[in-house]
């Protein structure tokens, strides 16, 4: 028997998905508009905004680097990420209460802050280049997802089972690589999603590490908005959201969504 | 190649709690021993020392003529069975099995055959391809003894091995565990709270309790002569009473106790008894009789036991549980004897 579902439940539901879609749909309207400025409902239908952005270079550089530094920022984050989530979760009756805290603080602290504070300590202070200061400020940034992510699927691992492993002649680094590492793969690559998500998504940070001549995509964007109010700009975050719509559809395929919200 | 293990003078700390006390107990090659005790006793903290897990802070670990104290956990060759199985979820039954040969990089295919040799001896062959997900509990804790028992380890630990199965599956794995371990002739080292297990399975059994071992021996000598009272509880003498001895004639002493005891007892069946001792006893080792000599009570609550009655009696040193003959059925506040029956009944130092 289906399940009744209430007029004003309903009627609340449908409200939310079109708060949550309707920008989507004017944004998708309007970079197909044949006009020179942004304007929805679209006027004439075209494709001639989406061929503009291969047009520019500035976009596709930017794309580019937007690209490396999730990818290498996410990586990075990852490398200090889920040896510090193994660190706190096996260890958790000894380490300090406040230590699990540090890892989420770049989530607490105010971004546009958070952001400031890198320009300052690894840009001016340590003098690093711009292109591994932002590598480095995403990985800072992302941190917390790798932690807590990979966190939340060691929390459910069981460690005994790493110490059989190591009653049956298994060193400690193997252990890790060849017992524990496939039992919290689904959290790794959860991580990785949502941290890279993340990164390519992020004005706040980068545009404090952005320099002369580097530069990533949302950066871009903005720059190219107060230039140009044409519907480029909508068109890229069409792009921007059938690169996450991909992203999400190799994932469901492979894995299923759901573990994400596991 | 059979080895004994020998813990000696074991200490333990977590933080500033001292766990383990000055703890040595040896393991005759091919015996097996249970530690026994509640939690909390020490008893999973020797098990991980032994194992490699914990560092003792004193105390040394011995197999055979090899010195296990500082080694690291793997490099111990150790075979171990957990309470919770802790088999490897993302490999098959085979894989789990496999596992320690690979890391004595031995070649795939006798790998295989010595797996798949080892699932057929504990009767899961046929489930090689499995994954532990789809097992029972009882499956798994197969596995796991496979796994362990297939890289043919000096010495064999069991930590509460069958703690998660049910009552039935638990008497047959440890059936199966004992023929294993004979057939092997595997020393071994096994961790339990369950009385009833350690002493079927076991050649001797080391009764713990706050980090130290009260008494190691066989089960037939723990269960009949406890040598203190921690144990006698432990072992179902819940009758201790404190006497003093008043008189002695020959093998024969005379003891008393408050509330107007008077009891013979003789020393050709307790062995020496000195002037202070506690009298204990299990519930059928004091008769309840109408009269006689013996220990003065009140009868309370009786409760029909099939071979006899058993009384809860108030006596001047207590409550004292004491078995009455069928015949003979008696009400509650009835005055009566308890008198001991001495091969039932043992002689214990007071305890402080």
């Amino acid at each position: 028997m289906p399940t009744r579902i209430h007029p004003v439940l309903g009627a609340f539901a449908a409200l939310v998905f079109l708060f949550l879609l309707a920008p989507l749909v004017i944004i998708i309207g309007a970079s197909l508009s044949d006009t020179t400025y942004l304007t929805f409902p679209p006027q004439g239908l075209s494709l001639r905004w989406f061929a503009n952005i291969f047009q520019i270079e500035a976009f596709r550089r930017t794309a580019i680097t937007s690209l490396q530094v999730a990818f290498l920022g996410t990586g990075l984050s990852l490398l200090i990420g889920i040896p510090a989530a193994y660190a706190l979760n096996r260890y958790r009756v000894e380490l300090p209460r406040w230590l699990s805290t540090l890892f989420v603080l770049p989530i607490l602290v105010p971004e546009i802050v958070f952001g400031f504070s890198l320009l300052k300590s690894i840009t001016i202070a340590a003098g690093l280049p711009v292109f591994p200061s932002l590598i480095l400020g995403h990985a800072l940034l992302v941190l917390p997802y790798s932690v807590r992510v990979v966190g939340a699927s060691l929390a459910s691992f069981d460690f005994s089972i790493e110490e059989a492993a190591m009653s049956l002649g298994c060193p400690p680094l193997k252990t890790f690589m060849t017992v524990v590492l496939p039992n919290i793969q689904a959290g790794v690559i959860a991580a990785f999603i949502l941290a890279f998500i993340t990164s390519i998504n992020d004005v706040s940070v980068s545009v404090f590490l952005t320099g002369p001549g580097i530069s990533t995509l949302p950066i871009q964007i903005l720059a190219h908005m107060e230039q140009f109010f044409d519907p480029t700009i909508a068109s890229v975050s069409v792009l921007l959201m059938l690169v996450t719509v991909g992203v999400m559809a190799i994932v469901e395929a492979t894995l299923g969504l759901t573990f994400l919200t596991k | 190649m059979t080895v004994s293990l020998t813990i000696e003078n074991l200490s333990a700390h977590y933080g500033t709690t001292q766990v383990l006390k000055d703890l040595s107990i040896s393991v005759a090659a091919g015996e097996l021993v249970s530690l026994l005790g509640s939690s909390g006793c020490g008893k999973t903290t020797t098990l991980r020392i032994v194992a490699g897990f914990l560092q003792p802070t004193a105390g040394r670990v011995r197999l055979g003529d090899r010195d296990l104290t500082t080694l690291p956990a793997h490099a111990r060759d150790i075979g171990l069975v957990f309470q919770n199985y802790a088999l490897f979820p993302h490999l098959t039954v085979l894989d789990n099995v496999a596992f320690g040969l690979k890391q004595r990089t031995i070649a795939k295919p006798d790998r295989v055959k010595r797996a798949m040799a080892m699932l057929e001896r504990v009767g899961l062959a046929p489930l090689a391809d499995r994954l532990p997900s789809a097992l029972s509990g009882g499956q798994k804790q197969r596995v796991a003894l496979a796994r362990a028992l297939v890289i043919e380890p000096p010495l064999l630990m069991f930590d509460e091995p069958l703690s998660n199965l049910d009552a039935k599956l638990r008497i047959d794995m440890r059936v199966e565990i004992r023929q294993l371990q004979r057939a092997n002739g595997t020393t071994s080292l096994y961790v339990t709270h369950d009385q009833e297990e350690a002493f079927s399975i076991s050649d001797r059994v080391a009764i713990m309790n706050a980090g130290r071992i009260l008494q190691l021996d066989t089960p037939e000598m723990l269960y009949r002569k406890p040598a203190n009272a921690f144990v006698a509880r432990f072992v179902g003498f819940e009758n201790l009473i404190r006497m003093k001895v008043t008189g002695r004639d020959g093998a024969v002493v005379t003891a008393e106790a408050i509330g107007g005891t008077k009891l013979h007892l003789s020393q050709d069946v307790f062995g020496a008894i000195k002037d202070d001792f506690v009298l204990a006893s299990r519930a059928d080792g004091l008769t309840v009789r109408r009269d006689g000599e013996g220990i003065p009570a009140t009868l309370g609550t009786r409760t029909y036991l099939g071979r006899a009655y058993q009384y809860k009696c108030q006596t001047a040193a207590g409550e004292i549980t004491a078995n009455g003959a069928l015949s003979d059925p008696l009400e509650a506040g009835t005055r009566a004897m308890l008198t001991p029956v001495p091969e039932q009944c043992c002689i214990l130092d007071p305890e402080d």
